[in-house]
């Protein structure tokens, strides 16, 4: 099956079959990763830019090692959306890269919608490392493919995700992700960081405290909490929040028996989750991590069209 | 003596329940006839058949960006939009650099308007020196100079005790109170309407709370002070609803709409359409709807455009950092004829809203066909279609959502004071 897309800007823009291609190809690409020389050719020739215009680290390390794993040239920038202030516009920023001629920008950026802008501007492949609160596709890629590792499908599986909702892009693109394979989601989080109109992005129920989201379900997503982003008017403390949003060796007993427990990093131990569950028998955490980097090289090999698949065989 | 006969034409002044084909015959600049078939051998005659004949239309809400922001939009240029779009007047608003606080202001854009400009401009007072919200500014000798209203628009005046102040000072002087409603804590970093799009879009909103809260403040002060207050661009079902409450109970108050938020909500955004971003920002339908059924009751009083000219480089940027506003001033008159055609309004009352309408709120003396007055007069074709191009508007800024629309209806023929001041060739 052909991939038509030439960018990835968001899971919103996926089909079903678009989401299964990426997860069956990082899959394939998986076993390389445990192989003594792990790299092949198959981006040979090719550049990724990563251009990180607000902190990460994670992502930007998953990024460069899928690149350069599929032996693409990969070249990092680091900016923060200050620049702007200091002068040059994004459109000028992406315009000079263009001009060195790369194949692939992996963005990250601060401003919602700012990969839609530069994939207005630009003509190379542009792909979404995070964009605002508006979506991460990577991430919910990741997440898929960890969660049909661990429950075999993502069909008809029950999956609560608990937290800041309003300023996540993990939970944006996790819920498209999430519906679109047939699971249900259900959310909670404060009153405060439950947007209005979220239950319109999908499958979506939004529960009235956490204690119902993870009743009986399979897959416990907890998110990270801002601390660095929160007003003091949506929080009355981390203690609070810890003790109603937080996950904890009792209150997981209310998901099933074999439920996993998730976090996107980077966690807030003993806010959001308490290291008995974060370091648990059910956390497949690292598990994620080493999935991002398997599904970040399939968005990168389907992106940049190259026809042979069985050149990573070599 | 010049004289000018307009033929033809069907003739209508919702002011005066006038609506009949007839002629109008202009001698030294103001109307001196209106009559069926008018003999005026060798006097130059527009032929205005197939055409509405209307008052000049007045757009109350403009912002010319001059002095201080030329490269938006000058005093030139934003009045030849004005005419373009079938204005001879507009009345602008004091957040240019210098800001309108001050007498030499408003005599610079009074005599710039007079000798350069295109229509009668109307300048707007601010109502706090500098717009900082802390001390009047002098609105009396500002008034004497010609700002029939006075406004802080782009910002509320946020102390509730700084607008009772100013609107109890302003009455006096029979001087109207133009409100920008916002509650800015509750707007925040908000920078659309808050709602499924904006949570979807990853967008931090705005809630409609934090228009109807200064909207209901503002209409108790009015009530307070006797004052004459005038709400600018209301967006909300809850502003339309409060505005209906006061004026059912003698509240006087007045306020207008703009053409986008009757034609357009907050889908526009869709993509980070930078052209889809102003303040109040675009609603929801249910709100748009509110505005249709506020401009049919006669709840909202005028149409004006909010006309914002900005430049590409403020546009040409991600959503959070662009700045809001739309010009208007250009597509304003298809886009309430668009309401005649949906049956949201009929013609007359389309016509009202943007000539009288608009006039009484700010108390400006236009927006009537009658002998003796100033011949400001619009010639309308309500069929032409045509499509809105960037490179056609007259505005220095392009900054419009509804490039590449095809609308229907426009100007042909601007006459300011009895000059043709923009003819459609």
């Amino acid at each position: 099956m052909a991939f038509g897309h030439k960018h990835i800007l968001g899971i919103e823009q996926l089909s079903r079959e678009d989401i299964q291609l990426i997860l069956d190809t990082g899959d394939a690409f998986k076993e390389i990763n445990s192989r003594d020389i792990k790299k092949v050719p198959t981006l040979r020739g090719k550049t990724i830019v990563n251009a990180f215009f607000e902190a990460s680290t994670r992502t930007r390390l998953s990024f460069e090692i899928a690149g350069k794993r599929l032996s693409a040239d990969t070249v990092n920038i680091a900016g923060s959306t200050s620049s702007v202030v200091k002068g040059e516009t994004l459109e000028d920023t992406a315009k000079n890269i263009e001009a060195m001629a790369p194949d692939i920008i992996v963005i990250r950026h601060g401003h919602s919608g700012a990969p839609h802008y530069l994939a207005e501007r630009v003509g190379c492949s542009i792909v979404n490392a995070g964009d605002g609160a508006h979506e991460h596709p990577s991430q919910a890629l990741l997440d898929l493919m960890t969660i049909r590792e661990h429950k075999g499908t993502i069909e008809g599986l029950e999956v609560a995700i608990v937290g800041d909702i309003t300023h996540s892009r993990v939970a944006r693109s996790d819920i498209y992700a999430l519906t679109r394979m047939g699971a249900r989601v259900r959310l909670a989080g404060p009153g405060t960081m439950i947007p209005p109109g979220i239950e319109k992005l999908g499958n979506v129920v939004v529960c009235r405290n956490m204690l119902d989201a993870i009743d009986n379900a399979d897959v416990v997503m907890m998110l990270r909490i801002q601390l660095e982003r929160q007003s003091k008017t949506l929080l009355p403390s981390l203690r609070e929040y810890a003790r109603f949003y937080g996950l904890n060796p009792k209150n997981i007993k209310l998901a099933k028996a074999d439920a996993i427990v998730m976090h996107p990093g980077p966690m807030n131990r003993g806010v959001e989750i308490s290291s008995y569950v974060a370091d648990g028998v059910q956390n497949v955490i690292l598990d994620q991590v080493a999935n991002g980097v398997a599904v970040r090289m399939a968005l990168l090999y389907l992106v940049s069209g190259v026809e042979a698949m069985e050149t990573q065989q070599g | 003596m010049s004289k000018l006969l307009i033929k033809g034409g069907r003739v209508l002044d919702p002011a005066q329940g006038l609506d009949k084909s007839c002629d109008i015959l202009v001698e030294d600049g103001r109307i001196a006839a209106i009559e069926a078939n008018i003999d005026a051998a060798g006097v130059e005659t527009i032929d205005a058949s197939g055409r509405l004949v209307t008052p000049g239309l007045v757009d109350i809400h403009v912002h010319l960006r001059d002095p201080g922001l030329e490269y938006k939009e000058d005093i030139v240029s934003g009045t030849q939009a004005a005419v373009a779009g079938g204005f001879t007047a507009v009345a602008c608003m004091p957040n240019t650099k210098p800001v309108n606080d001050s007498l030499a202001v408003t005599r610079y854009i009074l005599d710039k308007a007079a000798t350069e400009g295109h229509c009668r401009v109307f300048p707007i007072a601010s109502i706090t020196k500098g717009l900082a919200g802390d001390s009047l500014a002098e609105l009396g000798e500002l008034r004497e100079a010609g700002c029939y209203a006075a406004s802080d628009d782009g910002k509320p005046v946020a102390s509730s005790e700084m607008m009772r102040r100013a609107m109890e000072y302003a009455r006096p002087f029979d001087m109207t109170i133009v409100s920008h409603a916002e509650d800015l804590e509750l707007v925040g970093a908000g920078v659309m309407n808050e709602g499924p799009v904006a949570t979807e879009l990853g967008l931090k909103g705005i809630p409609w709370v934090a228009e109807d809260a200064a909207t209901a403040r503002d209409i108790m002060l009015a009530e307070l002070t006797g004052c004459h207050l005038h709400v600018a661009h209301v967006s909300t079902k809850g502003s339309v609803e409060l505005v209906r409450q006061a004026k059912q109970r003698g509240v006087n108050v007045t306020c207008e709409a703009t053409p986008h938020h009757f034609t357009l909500t907050d889908e526009a955004v869709r993509g980070y359409n930078t052209n889809a971003k102003m303040n109040p920002p675009l609603r929801s339908e249910q709100d748009r709807l509110a505005i249709c059924a506020g401009l049919a009751d006669g709840t909202i009083d005028a149409i004006a455009t909010d006309h914002a000219p900005h430049h590409l480089d403020e546009k040409n940027v991600e959503f959070n950092i662009a700045m809001n506003g739309i010009v208007g001033l250009e597509t304003a008159l298809p886009l309430t004829l668009q309401l005649v055609r949906d049956g949201v309004i009929d013609l007359t009352r389309a016509i009202e809203l943007l000539t009288s309408g608009p006039a009484r709120c700010l108390g400006l003396p236009v927006g009537r066909l009658e002998v003796g007055a100033a011949a400001d007069i619009t010639l309308i074709d309500p069929e032409q279609q045509w499509t809105v191009a960037a490179d056609q508007l007259h505005s220095k800024s392009k900054n419009s959502p509804f490039v590449g629309w095809s609308l229907q209806g426009g100007a042909v023929c601007t006459i300011v004071g009895g000059r043709v001041a923009f003819a459609r060739t």
